[in-house]
């Protein structure tokens, strides 16, 4: 039987929504019960999920396993995979399972609720990276809103309400616009289908607009400088689980949507516009990893890291070369692993002491010799240690941007030093020094079920950054395609207008030298 | 029997007549709660039956009484909402109305009246039969907003309500008279072809016309008796005002300027434009300091016909197929909202604080993710019902280029989904407060239709979108 004629996409995704519905009809004192179903259905979805990986053709730079639907009128149930957005998809199967293992012990109110909640955003996530229709892309996307802002509001921290508040607006504000970009693409294209769209030529001015509100959507998402602010409330104020997929994967669908709809479909609007993101993500890698070196809190620290390493993303993205994009890519991926582990291992010491103060801990590498261990592998990883799995996608964007503007490579650089500084200095607070904290003196190292969850993204962490070919086999056609298109696209709109933007010229007189 | 069925006015014949032999039937009974019960679903059976008729009825246009009475399938959306609003607020006034002892049987007569009154709007098709129906429908509500006579709030409302509608109706008539004036006419089509820019005094008729109809939808700066009115009729009445009459005004407010007044449309254009930005604004930043629900709902409901208009100012078939679509989604979601504020009580005695609200997803979950739902609907978070009103609305705004109006109101939505998730977040994070009684078997119907609604639209939403497609179409922009 050909797997291609199977719904398999739509399997993935609505696999989650099907065990959210049995955890739903359980008996409401059936805690045990809803905690197994949850993790049989994440980790069947993720089985499943890697039959599309296993039988993606990695020559094909267009989309595959396609399933269309009539709907709505011109919206259309369509959905689909290449080479971009395929990992991601596999990156979200393969956390959640993780998630659910995390929250065994530390959720002990309304458990049932909650594994209902993070199902429901297991399909919603999934069904952003799958979704081929600008419409049902927006609606996962915006819909993702409803259970994260349960989940911060409702098991979350002191701060709770502000931070769930905060978070659901700042991304609906964003959002909003977009949907306004949509409805102006929609009358103008007489589709909503983004491949179609992709082929679509938009005018220039227009571009300018819809690509400023795409912007103001998926910066706030990324999140960009100066629009991050959210983004340490929501870390902080949510539980371990809800901080990993935050960070594994709600941050990426931001980077997703600047390669799926900004890139593509406005590229003489990118070209144009590149600076200013340049401006914004180097002022992100430099500004926010300086803050995270005075942070008093664990997972606000973490997330102040997260808000740099996007700001790689970004800039590699926006440098439009194989390398940058691929980096790009890479990085969303090796983020989405080691930060989502960091805020695990911030939730292994949380579930014991109950703080997060860094100033609570001290000399761990005396009673949890394992977890120390851990730790640092992925320190290491964030901070992008030559075979890691973060050194990868730093080094692909950086040369990507050395391409583009030296200058912004030199200042990117330098937040890679400032990224050891301040994860190795974390590190050393918390694990090092003397064991002198009474608190601290009972601490019993990780049991089994820690292990197991942290295991994998250990191996993967590492194997990774020997081995990356698994990911950019994947991800290199598209990214060739995506690139070639919008080079051919920039050069018609110059030959059009004559008069270059600045930097395309160093580009192109970089090229002429090589 | 098919030649019956196709008599234009045969659902309003029903209506009338059945409203008359359920008022002598009443007048004839003891005065008793059994008497009240049995009027009120001999009620809703003849709304469903006027319903069934109107949905069997032929679909194509026809006129009646010299062109004053028009049928087509734009009225027969518009008289399905209306009916399903009266009855569904018809459903929910029983059980409340039998625990304060006031369940007469004058209640539904007066529903009954008002359905009538509403269907005429719909259909009218002339300044006459436009303003017979309009008062019809508005004396009704007047008396039924002081329904619970021995009650100083509810007579307020009844009061303050029949001053300000009696002033808008001076208003609209006054208007109205400029158009007869001006034109020669009351009959529509006959106005929309001297309906000029040049024709001064058609043109000021038409901002005293537009004038009565704000107040009658509640829009900016006519909806300063909303709050005050839905706070103090009794909550059944308030989930009727806030449902079916706000339909049939939005109804006759479309015809009126797309059918009367095509000539003039940039004129009316700017009015509606300024009605819209003026009503979503304080729909969405009145609400934010709102403890009582039903006053936050009345802010709401104002903040919402910001948005139906929204759809008639950008004065196209996809703007008025938004406003149907829109109009449809908000009478679900306002009958579901107030079935869930119906069954928040405790003793037999009504609650109607937001605190009160407090952990209420631990003691009585499914109520609290009706509500929470309704809410987000509310909000116009995806893929809720409620999503999709906005967006075929704000979609007809930008085909229009109306970006200035289309950006507003996306703002306005964020500023008032502030509000609505408030109230989830005091659901599910506050720590819980005495429970509510058990919700009532009729409440809980509606509520969880509401609900079911407004979570399944995504799943079908092909019947409406496309109804109100062919609808809009018979209006012929």
């Amino acid at each position: 039987m050909n797997i291609s004629t199977l719904p398999i996409l739509s399997t993935v995704t609505f696999l989650p929504l099907v065990g959210a519905l049995f955890i739903a009809f359980l008996p409401q004192d059936a805690v045990r019960n809803a905690r197994y179903v949850a993790l049989w259905t994440t980790l069947v979805t993720f089985l499943v999920s890697l039959l599309i990986w296993v039988n993606f053709d990695k020559a094909n730079p267009g989309f595959q396993f396609i399933e269309e639907r009539a709907w709505l009128g011109p919206i259309k149930y369509k959905l689909g995979v290449d080479g971009i957005s395929m990992l991601f998809v596999i990156l979200t199967t393969f956390l959640m399972p993780l998630c659910i293992l995390a929250s065994w012990e530390s959720i002990e109110t309304r458990v049932k609720e909650y594994m209902i909640a993070f199902l429901v955003l297991e399909t919603l996530m999934i069904g952003v990276f799958v979704a081929l229709d600008m419409m049902l892309f927006y609606l996962f996307f915006e819909a993702g809103l409803i259970p994260m802002f349960i989940i911060i509001g409702v098991w979350g921290g002191k701060r709770r309400i502000y931070a769930s508040f905060k978070f659901f607006l700042y991304t609906l504000l964003g959002s909003v616009l977009m949907l306004l970009a949509m409805m102006a693409m929609w009358w103008h294209a007489g589709t909503t289908d983004i491949t179609v769209l992709l082929e679509t030529n938009f005018p220039a001015n227009m571009q300018w607009w819809l690509w400023l509100a795409f912007f103001a959507s998926f910066a706030v998402k990324m999140p960009m400088w100066p629009v991050h602010t959210w983004l340490p409330d929501a870390h902080v104020e949510a539980p371990t689980a809800g901080s990993v997929i935050l960070a594994g994967i709600l941050l990426k669908m931001g980077g997703y949507g600047f390669l799926r709809f900004s890139m593509p479909m406005f590229p003489v609007a990118s070209a144009d516009l590149a600076p200013l993101v340049f401006a914004l993500s180097v002022i992100a890698i430099v500004y926010t990893s300086l803050v995270a070196l005075v942070q008093e809190d664990m997972k606000k620290l973490i997330a102040y890291s997260s808000v740099a390493h996007m700001g790689f993303v970004t800039m590699g993205i926006f440098t439009f070369t194989r390398q940058g994009v691929d980096g790009a890519i890479f990085q969303m991926l090796s983020h989405g692993l080691v930060s989502a582990a960091l805020f695990l291992c911030v939730g292994v010491v949380y579930d014991r002491l109950h703080t997060r103060e860094i100033s609570a801990y001290g000399g761990l590498a005396e009673r949890m010799p394992v977890y120390a261990t851990v730790f640092m592998v992925f320190t290491m990883a964030n901070v992008g240690l030559p075979g890691t799995s973060g050194f990868i996608g730093e080094f692909l964007t950086l040369l990507g941007a050395f391409r583009a503007n030296t200058w912004v490579a030199f200042f990117a650089t330098s937040g890679v030093i400032l990224s050891a500084a301040y994860a190795l200095y974390l590190y050393r607070r918390v694990v090092f020094g003397a064991l002198e904290k009474p608190s601290l003196k009972a601490l019993a190292d990780m049991n089994a079920r820690e292990i197991f969850v942290l295991a994998p993204l250990v191996i993967l962490t590492i194997l990774f950054g020997f081995y990356p070919a698994p990911i950019l086999d994947v991800t290199a056609a598209s990214v060739q395609k995506l690139v070639t298109n919008y080079e051919t696209a920039v050069r018609k709109a110059e030959i059009e207008r004559e008069g270059q933007p600045r930097f395309k010229l160093a580009l192109d007189k970089w090229e002429a030298a090589r | 029997m098919t030649d019956l069925l196709s008599y234009p006015a045969l659902p309003e014949i029903i209506l009338a007549v059945g409203a008359m032999a359920l008022l002598m039937q009443g007048a004839f009974s003891a005065d008793n709660q059994e008497t009240g019960a049995a009027t009120g679903w001999l009620a809703i059976a003849l709304l469903v039956l006027a319903g069934a008729v109107v949905a069997m009825q032929p679909p194509a246009s026809a006129t009646l009484f010299d062109n004053a009475f028009v049928t087509d399938r734009y009225t027969r959306f518009m008289k399905l909402l209306v009916l399903a609003g009266s009855a569904g607020a018809l459903l929910l006034s029983f059980d409340s109305f039998a625990r304060q002892q006031i369940l007469k049987f004058e209640y539904a007569v007066l529903v009954l009246l008002s359905t009538v009154g509403m269907m005429m709007m719909v259909s009218a098709n002339d300044l006459i039969s436009l303003y017979i129906g309009l008062e019809l429908q508005s004396l009704a509500l007047y008396v039924v907003a002081a329904f619970r006579r021995e009650h100083v709030r509810s007579s307020e409302a009844g009061l303050k309500y029949f001053v300000l509608g009696a002033l808008s109706s001076g208003m609209l008539l006054y208007g109205a008279s400029l158009i007869y004036g001006f034109s020669g006419s009351t009959s529509f089509p006959v106005i929309a072809s001297v309906a000029k820019a040049s024709n001064i005094g058609v043109i000021i008729g038409l901002v005293f016309l537009l004038v009565g109809l704000a107040f009658k939808v509640s829009a900016v700066p006519f909806h300063m008796w909303t709050p005050d009115v839905y706070e103090g009729a009794p909550t059944p009445v308030t989930a009727f005002f806030a449902a079916a009459p706000k339909v049939a005004a939005m109804a006759l407010l479309v015809r009126v300027v797309t059918v009367a007044f095509p000539g003039v449309s940039p004129q009316w254009q700017q009015i509606i434009v300024f009605v819209a930005i003026a009503s979503m604004l304080l729909g969405s930043f009145a609400a934010i300091g709102q403890t009582n629900i039903k006053r936050l709902m009345a802010y709401s409901s104002i903040g919402h016909v910001g948005f139906a208009l929204v759809g008639l100012a950008s004065n196209s078939t996809e703007g008025v197929q938004g406003v149907l679509i829109y109009m449809s989604i908000y009478l679900v979601m306002t009958l579901g909202t107030f079935a869930c504020i119906l069954a928040m009580r405790r003793k037999d005695e009504a609650i109607e604080e937001i605190e009160e609200l407090s952990g209420l997803a631990q003691t009585n979950l499914p109520m609290a993710f009706a509500l929470a739902m309704l809410m987000f609907s509310l909000a116009g978070i995806p893929p809720l019902a409620g999503f999709w009103g906005k967006f075929y609305v704000i979609a007809a705004a930008v085909k229009a280029d109306l970006l200035t109006l289309a950006v507003i109101a996306v703002l306005a939505s964020v500023v008032a989904a502030f509000y609505y998730i408030r109230i989830v977040l005091v659901m599910f994070v506050k720590e819980p407060k005495e429970r509510f009684l058990n919700v009532e078997g009729k409440v809980g119907l509606v509520m969880a239709l509401a609900t079911l609604f407004v979570i399944g639209f995504i799943v079908y939403p092909g019947p409406i979108v496309e109804a109100a497609a062919a609808a809009a179409k018979s209006l012929r922009l």
